[in-house]
């Protein structure tokens, strides 16, 4: 177990290593080898760690002392328990999906070995941040995702786009991990350690108001990492990165990282009520919110990140309600089946040879039979079609709302779940039904991906197919229930739900309310096409502020960046080019003036400083008779 | 007897043209020579003060000798660096050599 354990984010690191700086050079077309076979290891052990945690045993190991300072000290050390080995499985599962897929998609980039030596840098830090046993170092590999996906966003960086997502995923990040990094100092601060045992051992000794403080700032990072509003604008940006990165990264792994922080300190969450209401209240909104803007984008890969938020969105109502083991279940499915409608997106990508805009799309069904299964598969667990992982999950996100009395965020989340089915649908009908809206020979172009591609959608698509019946039956007492209540067993408000009419009645409403959000899409984009637009023109404002994201981009532009561009331009021309590089130049100048003024002096001329001395001598010797001194 | 005041006096214009000289003019042999007009301006003013001051005789007249046997040790190196001068730059023009400038 422990060598399992120190193995599975070690290999991914030896092979950044061993990629990175043989790849150029030696392994060029070959960099996969090593960097697929390290990770395949690494999901093998995940799952043997998995089994193993199945079966009771869990793991708290202090490895080293990493810093040791008078009260101060952190371990580098790996705690496994439950929630570690739900959160290896989806990392390493989809991690290892998104390396064989690569292989196909990445074919001939330039930056080959390079992509392989990023991704597997991302997959130790990963395994890192969920393997971690104390939040320093949680925060530590926190940091390395998120330079990970700095990396990997701009990984075609002569591309200007690409390259400022990735610096606005960065920077937008930092503004949520100085929250997170406040809180941590103030865990510190107030609890004296920063172990998750002694944290949360010493929980419920905190103060009201400073639980409620501690929780916002974790909370914060929680809000940057998984792109909540109001710092979700780098997400869609982020897919100027390689299709595989934005699965991995920004559908499946690192954005669940503010999820799995969250749940994670559940002991401290359960101490301030007024958090939890923050973190229902903001994830609510932001599912609904993200939702609509989806509803109109055109971008294939936009829709789905601003699911991907809306998603998160649903994972964090789970959380603020208290219902812990459900926000982990739909983090689950999501992780699944997100990363599996970014692979199938970026194959259709791929076989336009390029083409991300579905309007100029259509008609694929017949050339990618595979992907366009796949998808379907993925979308319907997406809407949350009964049966599938994503009724189950959603459906005990929406339960837990509820039956927590927290009526009208279920009300605002099944409004999200017709908007989801119905972006979901639209996608699908935009993309594969109808007649082909592309250019007829690149259409002519257009063929199924390679099997490398392929078989990582059908391997994603089967836990997204069985995932929900093998973890989520019977609903609120599942298998996954049963393996993570311990976890939230203090945080888990008082009484047992048991599976009961009120649950079935609502599991059916969301179904229905789901395919409802289907059959609009179907009624709107596959039976009369022509609607759409229609309706477009007339809801006119509307649409307009949809489809420009309800202006962020641009209000923050306007109340922040442009301000502080100004701001910053002022303090360079003035104080910087002034009054800074003025004092250096201005000291400059007085000494040159000086040397200038007392220059003739020393003009080397003897008999010059012969007269000179005469001069102060007869000087003296005047003041010697006037003055007697 | 003659005034003390008429030996000083004609010390002080010994002193003030040779200081001139030293200061004005530009010939080397010339500063050197107007050098020697200051030092015997010195000792006519120290011979004269020995005369007229009571007491030992001879006190003054001794420095004299002194100042005679440091001007010709001077007049040496004095002429030597005019020599060496005139080797290097063929001329013995004391504004010549400015190099000491900052």
């Amino acid at each position: 177990m422990k060598a399992a354990v120190l193995l599975i984010p070690l290999l991914p690191l030896l092979s950044f290593a061993f990629t990175g700086l043989l790849g150029r050079r030696y392994l060029k077309e070959r960099s996969h080898y090593v960097s697929v076979a390290a990770v395949g290891i690494s999901w093998l052990l995940s799952m043997y760690v998995l089994v193993e945690v199945e079966r009771g045993q869990t793991l708290s190991w202090q490895l080293y002392s990493w810093i040791a300072v008078g009260r101060f000290s952190v371990d580098i050390g790996f705690l496994v328990d439950q929630l570690t080995a739900v959160m290896l499985l989806v990392v390493s599962t989809v991690g290892f999906m998104v390396h064989v897929y690569s292989i196909g998609y990445m074919h001939g980039d330039k930056g080959y070995y390079r992509f392989f030596a990023y991704i597997n840098l991302f997959m130790f830090s990963m395994f890192m941040l969920v393997l971690a046993n104390n939040f320093l170092l949680l925060y530590v590999f926190w940091e390395a995702v998120g330079l990970c996906s700095y990396l990997l966003i701009a990984f075609w960086f002569p591309k200007r786009s690409a390259a400022n997502a990735g610096m606005k995923a960065f920077l937008v990040n930092r503004v949520g991990d100085f929250g997170f990094s406040l809180g941590i100092m103030l865990i510190f601060i107030t609890l004296g350690t920063l172990s998750y045992s002694g944290v949360f051992a010493s929980a419920s000794t905190l103060s009201g108001g400073m639980a409620t403080a501690i929780c916002l700032l974790l909370f914060t990072g929680a809000v940057g990492k998984s792109a909540q509003f109001p710092l979700h604008v780098w997400l869609p940006d982020a897919m100027e990165g390689p299709t595989p990165v934005s699965s991995l990264i920004h559908a499946a792994t690192m954005v669940n990282a503010g999820v799995y922080m969250v749940a994670r300190s559940n002991p401290l969450f359960a101490q301030s009520h007024t958090a939890m209401m923050v973190v229902a209240i903001i994830g609510t909104f932001t599912a609904i919110f993200a939702a609509t803007i989806a509803m109109v984008q055109n971008d294939i890969k936009k829709v789905l990140a601003y699911s991907t938020i809306s998603q998160l969105g649903y994972m964090f109502l789970a959380l603020g309600v208290g219902a812990w083991t459900a926000a982990i279940f739909h983090l689950l499915a999501h992780g699944f089946f997100k990363g599996l409608l970014f692979l199938c997106s970026g194959s259709v990508i791929h076989a336009l040879g390029g083409e991300q805009d579905m309007r100029k799309m259509g008609g694929l069904k017949r050339k990618t039979k595979i992907t366009y299964w796949t998808f379907v598969i993925g979308a319907l667990a997406l809407s949350g079609f009964p049966g599938l992982s994503g009724f189950f999950s959603k459906d005990a996100v929406l339960t837990g709302a509820f039956a927590e009395g927290y009526w009208y965020f279920w009300i605002v989340a099944l409004i999200t779940v017709l908007l989801t089915a119905f972006y979901s649908f639209r996608l699908i009908f935009m993309t594969f039904h109808g007649e082909p809206r592309t250019d007829p020979k690149v259409f002519a172009h257009a063929h199924e991906s390679p099997r490398v591609m392929t078989v990582p959608l059908i391997l994603l698509a089967i836990p997204t197919v069985i995932g929900g019946l093998m973890l989520g039956i019977p609903p609120e007492n599942g298998h996954i229930d049963r393996l993570l209540h311990h976890i939230f067993e203090a945080a888990i408000p008082a009484g047992e739900h048991v599976f009961g009419p009120l649950t079935l009645s609502l599991m059916i409403i969301s179904a229905l309310v789901g395919i409802a959000g289907i059959l609009l899409a179907w009624h709107l984009y596959e039976r009369c096409p022509w609607l759409p637009n229609a309706a477009c023109k007339r809801a006119g404002r509307l649409y307009t502020l949809l489809l420009n994201k309800y202006y962020i981009d641009e209000i923050y532009a306007a109340v922040i960046i442009n301000p502080l561009r100004g701001f910053c331009g002022w303090l360079w021309r003035f104080v910087d080019a002034g009054v800074i590089d003025g004092a250096v130049n201005g000291a400059g100048w007085l000494a040159m003036g000086a040397g200038r003024l007392l220059r003739p002096i020393q003009s080397g001329k003897v008999q010059g400083y012969l007269f000179s001395m005469f001069l102060g001598l007869l000087a003296l010797m005047v003041a010697y008779l006037l003055f007697n001194i | 007897m003659t005034p003390l005041q008429h030996y000083l006096a004609l010390s002080v214009a010994l002193f003030a043209i040779g200081a001139w000289g030293v200061m004005a003019r530009r010939s080397i042999i010339v500063v050197v020579m107007s050098l020697e007009l200051m030092l015997n301006a010195a000792n006519i003013a120290l011979v004269a003060f020995s005369n007229y001051s009571p007491g030992t005789p001879g006190r003054g007249e001794v420095f004299v000798f002194f100042v005679l046997a440091v001007a010709a040790a001077e007049v040496a190196i004095g002429l030597a660096i005019g020599i060496a001068m005139y080797r290097l730059r063929e001329r013995l023009d004391v504004d010549e050599l400015d190099e000491l400038k900052g």
